[in-house]
């Protein structure tokens, strides 16, 4: 391959995935623009294949809270929703999409349409009070689709067992619900052979996320877990169910065997090899990834990649001879991994160690998101009595760069590679 | 004979160390840091040149650590103080495996490994209380230097309890205690039991072990020394230098980089 196809293919994911994103945005801002009907959904359990099958637009408040963050402006709008009345504790998400609500939509990327109908899932306590912020707003319907959780940290049941499958049962008759609910507020036919289309882009969207996961494992890493890799779980989200993002995650695939087999790294020189436990710290994306590439960490992977994609990185398969019930299937066990990447990711983690050549671990604990931080000190407890991997806990915030200390941050990363080059001196030398 | 320096930028007071090649501490000096951070550490740094009655060029490497450790512009490299004070730790208190040190807005608790290399460390948070901007704000409240402290909590024989974890709010809480009648030396002595609780928790964090090093500007105040080791039920080591032990260790990978750079290949990483 010469040159030109290197620079083609090389960052032809994180080009791509920032356009799609213009892309989408737009087409948001055309959707507002007419009036025309969206949903509201969440990462994790976004049941964007059956909003997809309704052709309805899908919207990610937490998408969107985060630009504005990423964008620097996500005071104004945090500001915004505290003159209103929001507590400065309440997750800074939920803050920043009330102020987008209440300036009719008025985002940074764009005008973000009403809701139609809002779906969830359990898996973030949150996001049930949140869609009732817009139940009260806009007076449309919620929907809470109830997914089982891991009845034991670490213990999975699968299909076939008693207990999975009462919970697929659970989780098929609330998909058949909500089935019915997009027909009423669509006023269109469930149409099954369009939904087993999106299923199939799903699939081919999936098994490749999972590949490019693994791929990281290579030497140097061929993408950086928080910078690069939120990009492409932004598609992923955003573009799951579609020919595009079938499209997209293809060529990635493509890009990052590429990377691999030509040994181009993220960083010239690749020391250190880490892993990123929490949700980023998005007032400061890039600087704080710089604290880190600065000695020559990079974050070869992240466990926001796993929950934040709704548990899609393990790759799942939706069987289309059988798209209901296997849709279910597929939910209940990605979201059930997702909400297991937040509570009890130590033993994934553990597994990686070795799996990914990682070197120190970074927990990344947000003061507005209990869910994914309060467990955090348990599996940092259990990670190093376990392996003896350092860690280092990084307090700060994904949205409120009022508790994001830089100079305090930047103090504590130091320390943590100045432990690690003489723990890798100490070594050298045995 | 080679010498090495250390100079510690903190966030209320500026430390500068000097050793001789054998780790010997020749030199100490001590400044406030005031808004002018780059002038501070020159200052200082002088003092303790002059102290040791050395001149600018027989001293061969300079480590620069403390919040203002990027200010160090006549240093060679830079060093994380949590770093620095493990080392100085070691160095003065050889069994040290637990460091508190307290200082003037953090205090941190660090678990060193023998030869002094961080093993796990944990600071207060975005926040002054439980350091020594808490003992400061309390001072200023009731009106007394902070040399008088640590003499005046002692007399305490009912203390109160200091319920807020907020510096600012501290004052306050302070102000009321006395507005209700309660006795200087029992306030004091409840603003020391109150930081003195927040630090162990750091400390029980990263693991608490018997051999504690106490550093930082703190352990001046022999009321906090107390309240740490009645809380503790341990004896912890205090220096008459515990004040300079970021600077000291500093210094000490100063020397290392000189002592290393003087081998075939140099292995000094963290310096």
């Amino acid at each position: 391959m010469g040159q030109d196809s290197q620079n083609e293919i090389v960052g032809r994911g994180a080009r791509d995935g920032a356009e799609l994103f213009r892309q989408w945005f737009s087409s948001l801002d055309a959707t507002a623009e007419q009036g025309a009907q969206s949903a509201y959904v969440f990462v994790m359990g976004s049941m964007n294949e059956i909003l997809k099958a309704f052709d309805l637009p899908v919207v990610f408040p937490e998408i969107n809270s985060l630009q504005t963050a990423v964008r620097r402006v996500a005071h104004e709008y945090l500001n915004e929703a505290e003159d209103y009345g929001y507590s400065p504790d309440i997750c800074g998400y939920v803050k920043a999409d009330v102020a987008v609500q209440l300036r009719n939509g008025e985002h940074p990327m764009g005008r973000i349409p009403k809701p139609s109908l809002a779906v969830y899932t359990n898996a973030c306590n949150t996001y049930i009070k949140w869609a009732e912020i817009w139940e009260r707003m806009y007076k449309i319907p919620i929907f809470t689709l109830d997914v089982p959780g891991s009845r034991e940290g670490g213990v999975h049941t699968g299909p076939g067992d008693r207990s999975f499958e009462n919970d697929r049962s659970y989780v098929e008759a609330q998909v058949h619900e909500l089935i019915t609910l997009c027909e009423e507020v669509t006023g269109r036919k469930f149409d099954i052979d369009k939904l087993r289309e999106v299923l199939g882009y799903a699939n081919d969207v999936a098994s490749s996320w999972q590949r490019v996961l693994q791929l990281n494992a290579s030497r140097p890493s061929v993408f950086n877990a928080v910078t690069e890799g939120t990009i492409y779980l932004g598609v992923a989200n955003g573009f799951r169910g579609t020919e595009q993002g079938s499209r997209y995650f293809r060529e990635l695939v493509e890009e990052m065997e590429y990377k691999s087999a030509n040994g181009i790294g993220t960083l010239t020189d690749e020391k250190y090899r880490l892993t990123f436990v929490g949700v980023p710290c998005y007032p400061i994306f890039r600087r704080f990834n710089e604290m880190f590439s600065d000695w020559g960490g990079t974050f070869v992977n992240s466990t926001y990649l796993w929950f934040a994609s709704g548990g899609t990185n393990r790759g799942f398969q939706y069987d289309l001879q059988r798209p209901v019930e296997s849709l279910a299937e597929g939910v209940l066990l990605s979201v059930r991994d997702a909400m297991d990447s937040m509570f009890h990711q130590s033993y994934m983690i553990e597994d990686m160690i070795d799996e990914m050549h990682v070197d120190g671990v970074v927990y990344h604990p947000i003061k507005s998101c209990r869910t994914v931080s309060t467990g955090l000190a348990d599996s940092r407890r259990y990670l190093m009595e376990k392996t003896g991997v350092p860690s280092l806990f990084l307090e700060s915030d994904m949205m409120d760069k009022r508790v994001v200390s830089e100079a305090q941050m930047k103090n504590r990363v130091d320390a943590f590679f100045e432990g690690l080059a003489s723990r890798r001196s100490q070594q050298a030398a045995a | 004979m080679a010498y090495a320096a250390g100079v510690d930028v903190g966030s209320t007071q500026s430390k500068a160390a000097i050793v001789d090649e054998d780790g010997n501490l020749i030199a100490t000096a001590l400044d406030e840091t005031g808004a002018n951070v780059v002038q501070a550490a020159e200052r200082v740094y002088e003092q303790a040149l002059r102290s040791a009655k050395l001149r600018e060029e027989e001293v061969d490497y300079i480590i620069g650590t403390g919040y203002g450790r990027y200010k160090v512009t006549f240093g060679n490299a830079q060093v994380t103080e949590i770093s620095c004070h493990g080392r100085g730790a070691v160095k003065m208190f050889p069994d040290t495996r637990t460091v508190i040190d307290m200082g003037g807005q953090d205090t941190k608790a660090i678990s060193v490994s023998p030869s002094g290399e961080i093993n796990d460390f944990c600071m207060n948070d975005k926040c002054a209380a439980g350091t020594g901007r808490f003992l400061g704000a309390a001072a200023m409240a009731l009106d007394l230097s902070l040399a008088e402290l640590g003499p005046t909590a002692l007399k305490s024989d009912k203390p109160v309890r200091i319920s807020t974890t907020c510096t600012v709010f501290a004052e306050s809480e302070v102000l009321s205690w006395l507005g209700k009648g309660k006795k200087l030396p029992d306030i004091l002595w409840g603003v020391h039991q109150s930081i003195a609780t927040r630090t162990i928790g750091l400390v029980r964090r990263v693991g608490l072990d018997e051999k504690i090093t106490f550093t930082g500007g703190v352990t001046r105040n022999v009321a906090m020394v107390k309240a740490l080791e009645d809380r503790l039920g341990i004896r912890l080591n205090v220096s008459e230098q515990a004040h300079y032990m970021g600077a000291l260790g500093a210094a000490l990978f100063a020397l290392d980089h000189i002592l290393d750079s003087r081998k075939p290949a140099s292995s000094a990483e963290v310096a």
